[in-house]
């Protein structure tokens, strides 16, 4: 919803918000048209509720036609699980849920057992699950800003069938002409908000007042202070030696396996309030509430050429 | 005051000043561009450490990295050396993107690699640039590759450089070197036709006349980096043509009795108003705008870049591919194309090549009719000695396709004058094309 001014119009150039919008509706209108069986990957995280909006925004009055899918590493928080059916079932879409406990039981992977993080079996979980649904590409919500390696990445790319992506041999990607066409067996990774930043997600999700999961908003919650995070305190965080899990008043800002996903302190209780925090913070997204990409330089892109997002 | 649509939702609007500006502040892309070393990936770093906009956590781990190496201080082009073998290998492989805000504008870095053989990928970056950051190292001057990364985002339309005769230091802070390089520059943009060049001295390690503008050139009078970005007006987007949708999609409205067909794409070349008389290429059938929607809001206006569905007054047939254009100004309909390619596959382009192009939202099988021409990006001459373009090459290409497609010149308009070259047998994008002429 914008305000659009004489001066705007004069000079024939649109709000950045318009702008990231229009850019996001107009990859995911391609990618439907050109592949047979897009899915949207949702996890209920801020990005993902974005990603579904464009959609719902890109094909009105007609309806989202991509499925949903959810890997679920299992460690969830409640309230995350709670939206998730609650959105994909307003917006009348199929929900595929991955899961990673499946993907543990048939010994596709090794559970690391208790405490330990399941982010990087996700992508096993992934693939085999692309393969049964047979997609042929895979919308995401990741974000340039997050990480150095995904700010190398274009916005379709090319995974094999392995899903691994292959930052040295990247496809040129110019204009707006998307290349979508890919070999039997691969499969396209699509980023239709790759442009915009954290501050952007939130004033978008201002402008449009889109809910979101409530643990993105201040609130008491037991944690514990680990490696420099805010981990909650549930049955897959238990409090360690020299460990004293406090009450503290947080929030998330990024949703993800609750077993490695920090919070961080915070007294914002409204989108406004969170936007004010953000403006004023001195730690990236990623920084303040990643344990797993504290482990290399390379993190991200090392768990990318696995398949990871 | 015009509006776009009538608003509804000022309790959920962000509280502060701060961030409703932000909100609505303009959106600037600029590509870096330059030879190997000569300072791109630092400028970015520098650029964003002084413009504040680098945090903690990626300042510490900045300075991690830098101290394991042994280097006194940042080095900031860790910063956006995102790829392991870039960091190893101390260059730039792929286009990385940033992202930062000042309070007139929000931007987006297209930090491009300077290497020949990525030359793909530096193309991938300007293609959505409105200004070129060129670097010039002030000790080396105008490398081969520095011509060559300036022709091409000079022949992808970008009209604006600002030229950083980066490493003044190395030269002792030389008006005389400084006005020698730019010499050498203005006569490789005055031969592509390029104006608006703001030339700039400066130290990227240092930070001089970065953002701030430098003590030490007391001797130059214009702006600092990051004033010029934040003054520059871009080439109006868009008024060169007339309004333009490549249609991507039909979209139905569900309901009773007969849905309603609404065309869905990004309009350009120009605003588009209900009301407005179009024609459907390459049809020729002509009708009227009747509404244009984006998600539940109804348009007065659409501007360029604005993603839309529209509906027409005529039932008339409408399909993917087709352009839904200003009748005042309409594209063309063309089978035999004359383009300037660049050529970023091994193996070399030339006469009955078979290939497919993209172009809009239309893809055609498409057969090379001649290589006309050849560029020699030293002499910036172009040659008909040659009658195949190589890896990297740039040349003028004449092409037949298997069915018409709607074109505009480049000069004109990006969207209807740009195509991409895909090679079938592997599905690679392995050329990319702007319209020159047609028949």
């Amino acid at each position: 919803m914008t305000l659009l001014d004489n001066d705007r119009i004069a000079a024939g150039r649109l709000a950045h918000l318009d702008a990231l919008e229009s850019h996001a509706m107009f990859v995911m209108r391609e990618v439907a048209a050109e592949r047979e069986r897009p899915v949207i990957l949702f996890s209920g995280g801020k990005d993902s509720v974005v990603l579904l909006h464009l959609a719902a925004k890109a094909f009105a009055p007609g309806r989202v036609p991509f499925t949903v899918m959810h890997v679920d590493t299992g460690h969830n928080f409640d309230e995350v699980i709670e939206f998730r059916d609650r959105r994909v079932a307003e917006l009348g879409v199929d929900l595929v849920v991955a899961s990673v406990q499946d993907s543990i039981d048939q010994g596709r992977v090794a559970d690391p057992g208790p405490g330990g993080s399941r982010n990087r079996l996700q992508s096993v979980t992934l693939l085999d699950a692309i393969a049964e649904h047979r997609f042929d590409a895979c919308f995401g919500g990741a974000r340039r800003d997050e990480d150095k390696a995904r700010a190398k990445e274009r916005i379709y790319s090319v995974r094999d069938e392995f899903g691994q992506w292959e930052p040295r041999n990247q496809r040129p990607e110019l204009w707006q002409l998307y290349n979508g066409r890919v070999r039997p067996g691969e499969h396209l990774r699509v980023f239709p908000i790759s442009d915009w930043t954290e501050l952007d997600v939130w004033e978008y999700i201002a402008r449009e007042q889109l809910e979101l999961p409530s643990i993105y908003f201040a609130h008491e919650r037991e944690v514990v202070e680990r490696d420099g995070m805010l981990l909650a305190v549930n049955q897959w965080v238990v409090p360690g030696p020299g460990e004293t899990p406090l009450v503290e008043k947080v929030r998330y800002r990024t949703v993800g396996d609750a077993s490695c996903t920090g919070a961080v302190r915070s007294h914002s209780t409204s989108v406004p309030e969170v936007i004010d925090e953000i403006c004023a913070s001195v730690l990236t997204e990623r920084g303040a509430t990643r344990a797993d990409d504290k482990f290399s330089e390379a993190a991200m892109e090392d768990r990318k050429r696995e398949g990871y997002f | 005051m015009a509006s776009e649509s009538v608003p509804d939702h000022q309790d959920h609007s962000p509280g502060t000043d701060h961030a409703l500006a932000l909100a609505d502040t303009d959106l600037l892309r600029f590509a870096t561009i330059g030879s190997v070393d000569d300072g791109k990936s630092t400028l970015i770093g520098r650029l964003l450490h002084d413009a504040k906009t680098l945090l903690q956590d990626q300042i510490e781990a900045v300075a991690t990295t830098s101290a394991r190496r042994g280097h006194e201080g940042l080095d900031l082009s860790l910063v956006t050396d995102g790829l392991r073998a870039e960091r190893e290998q101390g260059i730039t492989i792929d286009v990385a993107y940033r992202y930062f805000a000042t309070p007139t504008r929000t931007f987006i870095v297209g930090d491009n690699p300077g290497h020949a053989q990525y030359t793909r990928n530096m193309a991938t970056g300007a293609s959505t640039a409105e200004v070129a950051v060129v670097l010039v190292d002030a000790r080396h001057g105008l490398t081969t590759q520095t011509r060559r990364h300036v022709t091409v985002a000079a022949l992808l339309g970008i009209r604006q450089f600002a030229l950083c005769v980066n490493k003044m230091d190395l030269v002792d802070w030389s008006e005389e070197r400084f006005d020698s390089v730019v010499a050498d520059f203005l006569a490789v943009t005055d031969r592509l036709g390029v104006e608006a060049v703001i030339p700039i001295p400066m130290s990227a390690l240092h930070g001089d006349n970065v953002v701030d503008r430098s003590t030490r050139t007391p001797w130059f009078s214009g702006p600092a980096l990051l004033e010029y970005l934040e003054t520059v007006s871009p080439a109006p987007v868009g008024d060169a043509t007339g309004a333009r949708i490549p249609v991507q999609l039909v979209l139905r409205e569900p309901g009773d009795g007969r849905p309603t067909r609404l065309y869905a794409g990004m309009v350009h070349g120009g605003p588009l108003c209900p009301g407005d008389p179009v024609v459907v290429l390459p049809s020729g059938q002509t009708s009227t705008v009747e509404r244009i929607v984006v998600g539940d809001d109804e348009l007065v206006v659409a501007l360029p870049g604005r993603s839309v569905a529209i509906t027409l007054a005529d039932d008339i047939d409408v399909a993917r591919g087709d352009v839904v254009a200003n009748s005042a100004s309409a594209p063309a309909v063309a089978r035999e194309i004359e383009a300037t390619v660049c050529w970023f596959n091994e193996d070399p382009l030339g006469a009955g090549a078979r290939l497919v192009v993209k172009q809009g939202t239309r893809v055609e099988r498409t057969v090379v009719r001649e290589v006309v021409s050849h560029l020699d990006i030293e002499r910036l001459d172009h040659s008909e000695d040659l009658d195949e373009l190589a890896f990297n090459d740039i040349g003028i290409v004449r092409f037949a396709t298997a069915g018409p497609l709607v074109v505009d010149r480049y000069d004109d308009d990006r969207t209807l004058g740009a195509f991409v070259i895909i090679d079938e047998k592997s599905d690679r994008t392995i050329g990319a094309g702007m319209i020159r002429a047609w028949s």
